[in-house]
């Protein structure tokens, strides 16, 4: 795990990697980016997948100050290390004690975690999914 | 550091560098001799209490820091035309960087300042235009570091030794042929943001060499391909071989390996140019210049292609440079000059990020291809690509003209 802990909650598959500097709204937590095929959606509390990070490294600030807010996800789970997303989680951790898990798993597991409509992540690393919202 | 002995500012930053070293697979940390702070833009309160925290637990800077821009040209406060708040709490995010011993240049371009980083030296840069000319042009080694990272390398003298800062990843990955590419177009100034943009867009986070290019081509020149480059895709680092330091010839820059070769074709490069337009429209409102800061010889450029005409009363004309530069310009009397011309100085920031141009009627022009890729989403604003030259005559005549002929195939 990037950053480890414990969350749960619905999950959100996203089809396209979302940029948080510009494509993402921290007072809301909804996706701005108007280019995005899931604009108007919200990820605040959810277990988010997204393959790859995109984007400004602005995005750090932006990810750690929805952290703040809690308007961030619940956890992220991706199949590339990306460290402007890693960044924020860290300093939101640092700062507030807010922790934002970061998974990075492989091909198989992230299709399984989109296609659940919930999951668990634990601290030690392991995703339970739940075909039904918990 | 980690331990605490420097101070609980100083274990933070320490604390930030070993968890992304950990990630990052780095097996140690090296020395870096300079950094530059993207950080200094306000995005929003976690930014500011991460620096207010380092600050008023009595961090300073280990190494001489640059400051990239921020959300407000300190120079000419008139300009802003955002709200209070916002103004106040990005004043606090810079008054905080400065108290951490920070040097206030404000600049997207600190490798145009007199003291730059070297060939070989380790750093730690963020903004992405500034690591790729460090990286590419200088012969420096940062890797693409960003937001908190950038001011805890600062702090603790440290970076990762990783990435960008070891040989093995800095060979070039892909190669580009513009070698059919009309001499005459390579003549110019706008092939290079097209290039890079082309670039970008093809090469995503590998790293590209250009072969073709004219030898020795400048570093004007070589900024807009990376500053392009940097925006279309995630490139930290390209070569030009016969221009920049690590690829005298093509076997240096890409070393014992095959690599895919890309021929640009002049389909490819207007294709490019047509995506950095969102209009088709002749009616001008706006035209910015500067993006990234303009250099003392791009300034001269500008004065030297408005020939002591003035831009139509109906167009803003801005351009955006250094402190810096523009107190270099304003030696030569160049700012009067600009002045006279209608072409407001914009320092310490640029137009993309925060309100300065206010409502405009019609397009707004530009001769960089960062600023025509971020604009529309920044501003909401309809954006012409066009060379220095057509966005001056533009400018003077109050409305959009464009030179297609230089994109001909021959």
């Amino acid at each position: 795990m990037v950053v480890a802990g414990d969350a749960s909650g619905a999950v959100l598959a996203l089809d396209e990697p979302l940029s948080f500097w510009g494509g993402f709204e921290s007072e809301t937590g909804t996706i701005i980016d108007q280019a995005h095929p899931q604009v108007g959606e919200c990820l605040a509390g959810r277990v988010v997948t997204m393959t790859v990070g995109r984007g400004s490294s602005s995005a750090s600030t932006v990810l750690a100050e929805a952290i703040r807010r809690g308007t961030a996800p619940a956890a992220l789970v991706m199949t590339e290390l990306d460290e402007i997303i890693a960044l924020g989680a860290i300093v939101a951790e640092e700062l507030y004690a807010l922790t934002m898990p970061v998974v990075i798993v492989d091909e198989v597991t992230m299709a399984a975690v989109a296609g659940a409509a919930s999951a668990t992540i634990h601290a030690a690393g392991s995703i339970t999914l739940d075909p039904q919202l918990s | 550091m980690l331990s605490g002995d420097d101070g609980p500012a100083t274990m933070l930053a320490m604390r930030v560098i070993v968890r992304l070293a950990e990630i990052m697979g780095a097996e140690a940390l090296l020395d870096i001799s300079g950094a530059h702070i993207d950080s200094c833009l306000y995005h929003g309160e976690a930014g500011l209490d991460f620096a207010e925290r380092l600050a008023g637990e009595g961090a300073r800077v280990r190494v001489p820091t640059t400051l990239n821009v921020s959300s407000l040209d300190l120079l000419h406060p008139e300009l802003y035309r955002g709200d209070a708040h916002t103004r106040d709490q990005a004043l606090a995010l810079m008054a905080a960087y400065e108290e951490m011993g920070c040097q206030t240049t404000w600049t997207c371009a600190p490798y145009q300042l007199d003291d730059r980083p070297k060939f070989g030296d380790h750093i730690a840069w963020a903004e992405s235009n500034a690591i790729v000319f460090a990286n590419s042009v200088l012969g420096a080694r940062t890797h693409r570091y960003g937001d908190f990272i950038d001011i805890c390398c600062a702090i603790t003298g440290r970076a990762p030794a990783a990435g960008l800062h070891l040989d093995e990843n800095r060979r070039g990955e892909v190669v580009f042929d513009v070698s059919t590419i009309p001499e005459r177009l390579l003549s110019l100034d706008v092939a290079y943001p097209v290039i890079g943009h082309h670039l970008g867009r093809v090469a995503g986070s590998r790293i590209p060499v250009i072969v073709g290019l004219p030898p020795s081509t400048s570093e004007d020149r070589l900024k807009a391909i990376g500053s392009a480059a940097a925006s279309s895709g995630t490139v930290g680092m390209f070569h030009a071989v016969g221009s920049t330091p690590e690829a005298p010839t093509l076997e240096a820059a890409v070393g014992a390996r095959s690599v895919a070769v890309n021929s640009v074709s002049m389909e490819d490069l207007r294709a490019a140019r047509d995506q950095l337009s969102t209009s088709t429209s002749n009616t001008l409102g706006a035209v910015s210049l500067g993006t990234p800061h303009y250099s003392v010889a791009e300034l001269g450029r500008l004065v030297e292609l408005l020939d002591g005409r003035r831009v139509d009363p109906a167009v803003h004309a801005y351009t955006s440079t250094g402190r810096d530069v523009a107190m270099e310009i304003s030696l030569r009397g160049w700012d009067s000059v600009l002045a006279a011309a209608g072409v407001q100085i914009v320092t310490d920031t640029c137009t993309y990020l925060t309100p300065i141009l206010g409502s405009i009627e019609g397009v707004a022009m530009t001769d960089s291809a960062k600023w025509a890729y971020y604009a529309p989403g920044n501003l909401g604003v309809d954006v012409v690509f066009g060379s220095i030259e057509d966005c001056v005559e533009s400018a003077v005549a109050g409305e959009v003209r464009r030179d297609h002929t230089v994109w001909a195939d021959a």
